[in-house]
């Protein structure tokens, strides 16, 4: 029972990266319309400047800022110069021109940072472990992502709900030439919109730096499952990331966790633990399968439309 | 012909001869084809280094003989890497080459290469079937048989009498290959066997069911950013305390450690080579390289620098001569050069016998993380497959 709280507890703190990764790229595809391959990249960039910011300042906080803001001026900057090129060409164009902005990433980062991985040791007052359930140490970072998590789901409530720029967001989700006619400057709404995806991408390459290995191409094993989330809960909605990715981070754990066992009751071990394996990494694209056959348009998908 | 032509001509043919003089010197070219880029592109960098440090210190001569090192990125990529061997081999006439890193791309492309009747030296991968069944006169591998280092540490749980392991490794190949290998050595208890996903970041849900397990001890094989990922968050959970982790020399390599920083601190691994070998070829080598490069040789270096050697000690016994590949075979399996890793010779199905030690990480007196010799496991250790291949018998 406390190893089964446990691994809930491992799957939400996995759903809460993926969760901040998702919203940003789910807020671009619902505004802009635009599918974005290359917010892995700006992943990999917050992780990098942050990783390299604290090891000139020795400060986390520090690195946590320097890693958010130069995703969020990268971002911005790939906006400007690239991205609104692409909002009206149709999406295959739009992959492509991503994709290859992800090959550029990459090769940036090799340039200027080397081959080697870096290292970003987690903050002393948070490498601990805090005991969460009698003979359950749990680590006091994985913690803390779970709370960065919640504050960034409250944060987007309230400036999605309740002030002017989340409403013309919303509005411009909704039919943006019908709030452009009303003369808001949809331009900057969307380099603001763009700048704030790529904030969130930064923030979660921050935040999984420590537990993860800080390398060129980091940015793409997770930005497949982000995909998987959008799908999942919706594209376009930001309600359906949120559901998105704490579902998936739930079933991938769960099913790692106890697929090999669950087949062990009626296969032999060998056999089970390879059927456990196989189906466990399988897990959320067959509940992806499932999503999609019930609600094509996803969770929450298709609210606006 | 009058005099003024006569003498243009015998200009014309002693600069003729002078080239042609030009020409049978020209270098030895050898092709590099390795992975610099993804995120196993260090390794191929390593080999790089290695090899070039070799050259460097005989003034861009291996053996004597000049030599030109082509160096080509397969990006990890078993097409790209045949696409770039047939080039060299049609348009660069290149003879000799070396640089595979990953077993895959080896497979996909060193049994063309070598019936094409170009020699080759693996800096690196050693997959089974080229050292077993697949075996060709042409190939030669001067780093390991995939399985040595696995087989090592078996052998050392074992000599130790360390016992209840927790086997970790991810689902595919090589990773069922290093678990094979770690239990043909080990003949204590298996208390579980795990195998996650290839590429996996998160190893949140395998550690609490690992420390439910209750294990003694925990052997695991991660290469590159999987093993930073999975020993970072097993340090974090606190487990590293309580159970120590085992795992072969390529998941506590120099890099992979410095980017995993103090988590690393204790790792017990396995490997053929180690910084503090003490021999001369092995101190000037980790000098001059760390002097080169402003930071430590990794394993993977040294097989880069012990296969420019290894090419280097052939050249000079051939001459230089490339053409004949018989006799420069032959003097490639003599393996008549000092290796960092002191004893070294090949074996029938021309793979390494060769001493396999355990090290430790520990921190040095300056603040560097690094890898320290703890026992040697295995003397002149051999391969398991020699006996499938066909050569020398």
């Amino acid at each position: 029972m406390q190893l089964l709280l446990e691994q809930v507890l491992n799957g939400l703190q996995f759903g809460v990266t993926l969760l901040l990764m998702a919203s940003g790229l789910t807020l671009v595809f619902g505004i802009m319309r635009l599918i974005n391959l290359a917010h892995g990249s700006l992943f990999m960039v917050g992780a990098y400047v942050g990783a390299t910011a604290l090891a000139y300042t020795g400060s986390f906080l520090l690195g946590l800022a320097a890693g958010v803001a130069a995703a969020a001026l990268t971002g911005m900057a790939m906006e400007a110069l690239i991205i609104r090129r692409l909002y009206r060409r149709d999406h295959l164009d739009q992959v492509l021109a991503t994709f290859g902005l992800i090959l550029f990433f990459n090769e940036l980062v090799r340039v200027v940072w080397g081959r080697q991985p870096l290292s970003m040791d987690t903050p002393a007052w948070l490498s601990g472990h805090v005991t969460v359930l009698p003979g359950v140490p749990y680590p006091s970072f994985r913690l803390a992502v779970i709370a960065v998590g919640v504050a960034v789901i409250a944060l987007l409530y309230v400036l999605i709900m309740r002030t002017r720029v989340g409403m013309r967001i919303r509005a411009g989700a909704s039919n943006r030439e019908m709030i452009a006619a009303l003369g808001v400057n949809i331009r900057l709404l969307y380099t603001l919109v763009f700048g704030f995806g790529a904030c969130l991408a930064g923030l979660a390459g921050v935040m999984a730096a420590p537990f993860l290995a800080v390398q060129s191409g980091m940015g793409e094993d997770i930005l497949i499952l982000t995909f998987v989330v959008i799908v999942i809960g919706g594209i376009g909605s930001i309600r359906g990331a949120v559901a998105g990715a704490l579902l998936v981070g739930v079933v991938d754990t769960l099913g790692r966790a106890y697929l090999p066992d669950l087949f062990a009751l009626w296969l032999p071990p060998a056999s089970a633990g390879t059927v456990g394996t196989a189906l466990s990494s399988m897990a959320i694209y067959v509940l992806m399968a499932a999503v999609l056959a019930i609600r094509p348009q996803g969770l929450f998908g298709g609210a606006h439309d | 012909m009058t005099r003024g032509t006569f003498r243009l001509a015998a200009a014309a043919a002693a600069l003729c001869t002078a080239v042609a003089g030009a020409a049978s010197a020209a270098p030895v070219k050898i092709g590099m084809i390795t992975t610099l880029s993804t995120g196993g592109g260090y390794l191929g960098e390593d080999i790089r280094n290695g090899f070039r440090l070799a050259m460097e210190q005989n003034d861009g001569r291996l053996g004597g003989v000049d030599v030109e090192l082509i160096v080509e990125d397969d990006g990890r990529k078993p097409g790209n890497a045949r696409q770039i061997a047939t080039r060299l081999i049609q348009s660069e006439g290149v003879k000799v080459m070396t640089g595979s890193v990953f077993s895959n791309v080896a497979m996909a492309t060193i049994p063309k290469i070598v019936r094409d009747g170009v020699i080759y030296i693996s800096p690196n991968a050693g997959p089974a079937k080229l050292a077993g069944r697949l075996c060709h006169e042409n190939y030669f591998n001067a780093a390991y048989q995939n399985d040595n280092f696995y087989e090592a540490m078996g052998q050392y749980f074992t000599d130790e009498g360390l016992d209840n392991v927790y086997l970790l490794a991810p689902n595919y190949a090589a990773g069922k290959d290093a678990l094979t290998g770690f239990k043909r050595y080990y003949e204590g208890n298996v208390v579980g066997e795990v195998y996650t996903q290839l590429g996996q970041t998160d190893y949140a849900a395998e550690i609490a069911e690992l420390r439910d397990a209750d294990p003694d001890n925990v052997f695991f094989f991660y290469p590159g950013g999987m093993g930073i990922n999975f020993i970072k968050q097993y340090v974090q959970a606190g487990l590293d305390e309580s159970i120590p982790l085992y795992g072969p020399g390529f998941s506590a390599d120099n890099t992979l450690v410095d980017a995993v920083g103090d988590a690393a601190l204790g790792i017990v691994n396995s490997a053929h080579w180690s910084k503090d070998l003490d021999n001369p070829v092995n101190r000037r080598f980790v000098a001059d390289y760390t002097e080169r490069y402003d930071r430590e040789p990794t394993l993977y270096a040294a097989q880069g620098y012990d296969t420019a050697r290894l090419i280097g000690s052939a050249l000079a016994a051939t001459g230089g001569d490339v053409s004949d590949t018989a006799a420069l075979r032959e003097a490639l399996a003599a393996a008549d050069f000092d290796s960092v890793r002191g004893d070294f010779r090949f074996n029938t199905n021309h793979h390494p016998i060769q001493d396999i030690y355990v090290r430790k990480v520990v921190r040095e007196d300056d603040g560097n993380l690094t890898n320290q010799l703890v026992a040697k496991v295995f003397d002149d250790h051999e391969d398991a497959y020699a006996g499938e291949c066909a050569l020398g018998q």
